[in-house]
């Protein structure tokens, strides 16, 4: 099972909610938290389930969001 | 963002992150708005062809005016609509440059549509991007030649009457009955599949111009959700449901050597 990861920028997220809604498994929602310009950014509410395939970060308009994957031992960093 | 990094635990590798040729600054674009999506693919293809010393871009009037600032690239700012007058003159006086216009429906279709088709049809040597949403997002959501019949905006709030102010402008299908251009495409970037495949037009589009072929055009199909008054994710699909209905996607033009 591939394990992943996102960190989403909370200054450049201006909760659209496209990232949330495309997810294939679930891993993101709104925070409830807002940032300095007043938006509730999206965050991780099921971490576990994140496999790194980044179909949020492709569809992230503000392009807020990183994504990093577990590497199995020995592997290369592929960015 | 290296703060941001601190945090990642180990054993864990960045597989997506922000392109080179993006600046740091924040897009002024609403939410969900798809002008951003399309930038950052443009980002990734100047990094990922090396181009980003000699690429200059062209800014428009519209939602995209700032573009200048989104990019690590040189750029200049057109007149409304003259992007590609400009895109002519800086390629035909330095070849070396790669010159790309990125343009909203306003600015290319409406004002500038003269300028846009005998650039096309002197098949000059640079790339245009086109972001078709259907309405004029900067001046505040009116018709724009793109907008769908029946589509209600700000200036047509019963919706489009095509028997008044005529049919959606499909330019890409016009410019595909042209000698000039080489390459045509029409796209979206509604999901992650379609955002890969515009991607690939790009390149393409940027490629073609490197290797010296002439007038490339992408035009992408997106969304205003601000003022088509939605949601971004109903925004998202009146862009399937809808738009794509009238602008069907693919290849129009691909004039191979
Ligand atoms: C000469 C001139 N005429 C009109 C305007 C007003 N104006 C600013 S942006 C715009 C159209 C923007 O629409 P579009 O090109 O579709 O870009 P969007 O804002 O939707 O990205 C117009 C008509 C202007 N700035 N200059």
């Amino acid at each position: 099972m591939l394990k992943g990861l996102v960190v989403i920028d909370r200054e450049r997220c201006k909760g659209c909610g496209l990232c949330i809604e495309s997810c294939p498994f679930g891993v993101l929602g709104f925070s409830g938290e807002y940032n300095s310009s007043g938006y509730n950014v999206a965050t991780m509410v099921q971490p576990e389930k994140c496999t790194g395939c980044a179909i949020c970060a492709q569809g992230c308009p503000d392009v807020a969001i990183e994504v990093y994957r577990l590497q199995p031992q020995g592997a290369k960093e592929a960015a | 963002m290296s703060q941001l990094s601190t945090q990642i635990p180990e054993g864990y590798v960045k597989v997506f992150s922000r392109p080179r040729s993006l600046s740091d600054a924040k897009y002024t674009y609403c939410p969900g708005c798809h002008h951003g999506i399309i930038g950052r693919l443009i980002a990734e293809a100047i990094d990922e062809l090396g181009i980003q010393e000699r690429a200059v871009g062209v800014a428009p009037v519209g939602c995209a005016v700032f573009l200048f600032r989104f990019y690590n690239v040189d750029f200049v700012q057109a007149a409304h609509g003259r992007a590609c007058a400009v895109a002519t003159g800086l390629k035909r006086a330095s070849p070396n440059l790669i010159v790309f216009t990125y343009q909203g429906d306003g600015d290319l279709a409406a004002i500038g549509t003269a300028e846009t088709v005998h650039a096309a049809n002197r098949g000059e040597n640079f790339t245009v991007i086109f972001v078709n949403n259907q309405i004029y997002g900067m001046t505040g959501g009116e018709m724009a030649p793109t907008t769908l019949p029946g589509q209600r905006t700000v200036t047509c709030p019963e919706g489009r009457d095509v028997k008044l102010t005529g049919h959606p402008l499909k330019v890409s299908e016009m410019l595909a009955q042209l000698d000039g251009p080489v390459y045509i495409t029409r796209q979206a970037v509604y999901d992650a599949r379609h955002i890969q495949m515009a991607k690939k037009a790009i390149l393409k589009a940027f490629r073609n111009q490197a290797e010296g072929k002439g007038f490339s055009l992408v035009e992408i199909v997106a969304d205003c959700p601000t003022n088509f008054q939605m949601s971004p994710v109903e925004a998202n699909r009146w862009v399937v449901e809808k738009a794509l209905q009238y602008f069907p996607l693919g290849d129009l033009k691909v004039k191979e050597d």
